[in-house]
This record gives C-alpha cells, sequence and structure tokens, in this order.
C-alpha cells in the first residue's frame, strides 16, 4: 500500500459533502437505539430486528456504497486520477490503498455505529452485538471492494450499487429463494447466524439462506476477485481528454 | 535524452478514425502537435502517455512501450488538458505528494524546486480551489516536473492562460528542452506553435499532414499559390505586364486609402504559381517596363496560411 494514495484518497472522500450526508444515517441509528432504549429498556429481539435490519442491512450498504465509489469514482470523473496513475506504481497498490480507505471509513462510519446501537439494545449485550459485528464488517469489506470496482469499469457505479442494494437484495432476494443465495447480505448473515449458536439464532428467528461456510467462502471470494479485478482494469483504464 | 517514437499508429472508435496511420519522432527540443479541435492531438497524447492503446501500430519511448506500463512514468511528465486535481489539498501538497509517488529520494526538496521553477511560491500554501486558471496550469506543470523527466507532454497547456502567462509559461518550456529534454506541446493556436516550437508536426483530420520546422512545412507546400506584396513606381502598368505572364494565376491593384483624406500606398496584389520563374521574371519585367520597384514582400508567411490551406487540401 501507498501511505501517499491513501492521504489523497482520504482527503477527497472526507472532503466530499455526500460522504458527510452519511453521518446522518448513523446518527439516524443512534438515536433510534437511544429512543427505543429510554422507552422499551433492553430487548435481544428488538435490538436484532433494530441493528440487523436498519444497520447491517441499509446502513453498511449505504455507507460501503459511498465509501467504495467515492474513493475513486470522482477522480475518475474530473480526470485527477491521472496524477496517480503518471507514476511508476503498481495498479494494484492504488487499489489496495483506496480499497484500504474506504473500508477504514467505512468501519468508523457503519460497524462503530451497529456496534454502539446493539449494545445500547441489546440485554445480553456480548451475545448479540459480536456476531452483529462480525456481519457488518464482513459486508463492509465486501461491498466496499464490489464498488471500488464497479467504479472503475463504469460511471453509473453509485446507481448500480444502489440498484442492487435496494432492488436485488431487499426486493429480489426476498421473493425469490434462489436469488437469497447470491446476496452479500445473507452471505454475512450466515456467519452471524453460525456465531450465535443454534439456540440463539432459533430464538432471534435468525436464519440465512446459505451456510456459514459458504457464506464465507463467497464473501472473501467477492472481495478478493473485486479487487484483483479492479486493478486489472485500472491497468488498462484509457483516459483522453474531450476534443 | 529520450526519444518518443510513434510508428504506424492508428486509433479508431467504433466506425470513427481518430488518428489514422501517423508515424513521427520526437527527439529532444520543442515540439508543436499542430492542429484543429478534432484532429487527433490529444488522443495521440494519450496514446504517447500510456492512457490509450493504439489499434494499430506501437507507440514507444526509447523503445519501451507506452501502454500497461508503468515504469515508463520516470521518464515522462504529463500536463493534462483536463482540469481536474485534487482540489482540496494545496498547491504544496500536490506537488509534494508527486514527488513522493514518484519514490523521490529528497521528494520535499524536489517539490520546492519544481514550485519555485513555475514561480508558485507565494501561492502554495492555498487550496487549488482557490486558483486561477493559470495558476492551476502552472501548478500542473510542477506536478510534471517534479521528477526531472526526459519527457514532457503538456495537452493544449496555453488554454485560458492570459498573455503573460503565456509568455511565462513559454520561457519556462525553453528552459527545460535547453538541458536536452523532449518538449511536445499540442496546441490548435498557430502563434503559439510558431513562436515556441523548433519542430511542428501539423494534424488534420487524424493524419500526419507535415513536419519540420516552420519554412520547412512551407516548402512543402509547393502547390500552394504564394502571394507577394509589391509597390512600385508604376503598380498599374506593371501589373498589366505580370498578367500577362505564366508563373502568376492573379494580379490585384490594391488603392491603399489610409481614411485620414489623402491618398495612401497603393500596392499591387500578386499570387504566383509558379514562385521560381515569378521571383525571376519579376525584375526582368520591372526593367523591361521601366517601373522601379519599391517593395516586394511575401504576405502569407504565417503560419495560419499555412495550416488553412492544409486543412482545405486534406
Amino acid at each position: 500500500m501507498n501511505p501517499t494514495v491513501m492521504r489523497l484518497t482520504s482527503r477527497t472522500l472526507l472532503g466530499h459533502r455526500r460522504f458527510w450526508l452519511l453521518l446522518g444515517l448513523s446518527t439516524v441509528l443512534l438515536v433510534l437505539a437511544v429512543v427505543v432504549r429510554l422507552v422499551t429498556g433492553t430487548d435481544d429481539d428488538l435490538a436484532w430486528a433494530i441493528v440487523s435490519g436498519f444497520g447491517v442491512g441499509t446502513l453498511v450498504p449505504m455507507i460501503a456504497l459511498l465509501a467504495g465509489t467515492g474513493s475513486i469514482g470522482p477522480e475518475i470523473d474530473d480526470g485527477a486520477i491521472v496524477y496517480l496513475l503518471s507514476k511508476p506504481i503498481s495498479r494494484y497498490t492504488i487499489v489496495a490503498s483506496k480499497l484500504f480507505v474506504a473500508v477504514v471509513s467505512a468501519l468508523v462510519l457503519g460497524v462503530v455505529p451497529v456496534v454502539i446501537a446493539a449494545v445500547l439494545l441489546a440485554e445480553n449485550v456480548f451475545t448479540v452485538a459480536v456476531p452483529l459485528a462480525v456481519a457488518a464488517t464482513a459486508a463492509v469489506l465486501a461491498y466496499c471492494a464490489l464498488f471500488l470496482m464497479l467504479s472503475i469499469i463504469t460511471r453509473n457505479a453509485v446507481v448500480l450499487g444502489l440498484l442492487y442494494a435496494v432492488v436485488w437484495e431487499t426486493t429480489v432476494a426476498n421473493l425469490i429463494p434462489g436469488a437469497q443465495a447470491l446476496s452479500v447480505r445473507q452471505w454475512s448473515l450466515a456467519l452471524a447466524e453460525w456465531l450465535l449458536g443454534t439456540a440463539d439464532a432459533a430464538r432471534l428467528r435468525v436464519d440465512a439462506a446459505v451456510g456459514a461456510p459458504a457464506g464465507l467462502i463467497c464473501l472473501i471470494a467477492l472481495f478478493a476477485g473485486s479487487t484483483v479485478y479492479a486493478g486489472v482494469r485500472l491497468r488498462s483504464i484509457r483516459l483522453v481528454a474531450a476534443e | 535524452m529520450s526519444v518518443i517514437t510513434i510508428d504506424r499508429v492508428s486509433r479508431w472508435y467504433g466506425n470513427v478514425v481518430a488518428v489514422n496511420d501517423v508515424t513521427m519522432q520526437i527527439g529532444p527540443g520543442i515540439t508543436g502537435l499542430l492542429g484543429p479541435n478534432g484532429a487527433g492531438k490529444s488522443t495521440l497524447i494519450s496514446m504517447m502517455a500510456g492512457f490509450l492503446p493504439p489499434s494499430s501500430g506501437t507507440v514507444t519511448i526509447d523503445g519501451q512501450a507506452t501502454w500497461r506500463n508503468e515504469s515508463i512514468y520516470s521518464r515522462i511528465g504529463l500536463v493534462p488538458e483536463r482540469e481536474g486535481m485534487y482540489e482540496v489539498v494545496t498547491g504544496w501538497e500536490l506537488v509534494l505528494a508527486n514527488a513522493r509517488l514518484h519514490k523521490l529520494p529528497n521528494p520535499e526538496r524536489a517539490a520546492r524546486h519544481a514550485i519555485e521553477t513555475v514561480d508558485m511560491g507565494q501561492a502554495q500554501d492555498r487550496g487549488i480551489a482557490t486558483y486561477s486558471k493559470g495558476m492551476k496550469q502552472r501548478i500542473k506543470v510542477a506536478t510534471a516536473l517534479v521528477h526531472d523527466p526526459a519527457v514532457l507532454l503538456l495537452d493544449e497547456p496555453f488554454n485560458g492562460m492570459d498573455p503573460r502567462q503565456r509568455l511565462h509559461l513559454m520561457d519556462l518550456l525553453h528552459r527545460m528542452s535547453e538541458g536536452g529534454r523532449s518538449v511536445l506541446f499540442s496546441s490548435h493556436i498557430l502563434e503559439e506553435v510558431e513562436q515556441l516550437a523548433a519542430t511542428i508536426q501539423v494534424m488534420v483530420a487524424g493524419r500526419h499532414a507535415a513536419s519540420g520546422n516552420f519554412r520547412e512545412i512551407r516548402r512543402l507546400m509547393t502547390n500552394k499559390p504564394h502571394q507577394y506584396t509589391i509597390r512600385s513606381s508604376d503598380d498599374r502598368r506593371l501589373a498589366s505586364a505580370l498578367v500577362s505572364d505564366v508563373s502568376t494565376s492573379s494580379v490585384q491593384l490594391r488603392s491603399g486609402s489610409n481614411g485620414a483624406g489623402g491618398q495612401g500606398e497603393s500596392s499591387l496584389h500578386v499570387e504566383a504559381v509558379d514562385v521560381a520563374r515569378f521571383v525571376r521574371v519579376l525584375p526582368w519585367m520591372a526593367q523591361q517596363t521601366g517601373v522601379r520597384l519599391l517593395e516586394v514582400s511575401p504576405t502569407d508567411e504565417s503560419l495560419e496560411s499555412v495550416f488553412s490551406y492544409l486543412v482545405n487540401r486534406s
């Protein structure tokens, strides 16, 4: 990884207004957690429903989408990427450095609020918070790599990412049983289910569409595949000023 | 000393041919890549800079391919036409980042030197977003110079610069080329190329229309009628003699009323199709007709006319 690429990437990412709108989303989750805690007290069932549903299901993909695309998309759009690419640096190093920044930002803005909300809401804090934290972290890694790669291959990465996160993960995957097997959400949920154990998983009605080993393999394959392919495509990126 | 070799390079996008079978070599000194908008200049520079593969042919720098070859960038400094740069950082930070990306042994010193070279020391700590277009251009040049590259590629570097900034950049490019660097810049503005470039490569409609220094290019245009302005003691009599000779294609009498009430100096405007014959015949005819030649000057030795001729020819 290259510290200069990481520094420029984080400056660009954090300088983007869109990214800070996400703090709003994180805040919504935290405010919701505080209010529910004050009104109903701690409750594992409710904690799981809120944190898994809104936190891991919505907040994490949105933040990973904006972190993953925002770490390289704007530079490709405005042409600034040329300052990184016109250097004797491996394209894979550039991708890895940008992915690192995206993942760290998404962990801070996505996973940390998820863990705080789980701690606030759960009765058995350790039982509930750890699987959620692991699921959220795994989802962040896979989503960031996927969306970063999408931003290199298409200008419409944000729209495509939204379509995937909203239409596929929340609609198609809920209606068509087979489609659930191809869902980052289900893969990370499989990890959470395994960490909960059979009894707690049944108690919290957690039932992932795939088993934990399959989920883990799919997550690793998506992460590694997206990262390598991002490097391959960045090596062949075509930049021409419009004449 | 580095040489860019473009060997039978074509580049097409679908059915559109942007660069059509171009072969040229760019060596040390300043080379101007001249052509109207859409001539394929940017496409050619992108291929030289390794950001576009040729559809056919090869682009190499000192024998090394530029496409998919990251190591080539230690030799290339690129000033892109597009404005996009990391606007959230300061000029100093951007140039320093470029020095670090090149893994220079002393990035701070290199950055300081590059910023001094483009005379941006005063504004180096301001955010790039606050820079004028000319300042951005200079910081772009600083990022391209920071590793002291043997090849400097500039895509339309004078766009949007005021005359003072333009002179400053011209002076800078001269200094760069004196150290044996190969400096290539593109432009659609003839005066820039004429003033700056020792060698000119003319692109028209994707084709390499001409190359050489300005006079060589001019000489290539043998088919083009050369124009002369002649002042003499009796324009009308000289005109009637000239129009009878096969070396001229048109002779025009111009009365030079200067608008201030008085009669200004009149002149003859002659288009010669056979220059060699014309320059032999003219003094002879003047002598025969008893007309004294006061002034004979070529009127179209500007790149503008060469250029428009090339555009119309292709």
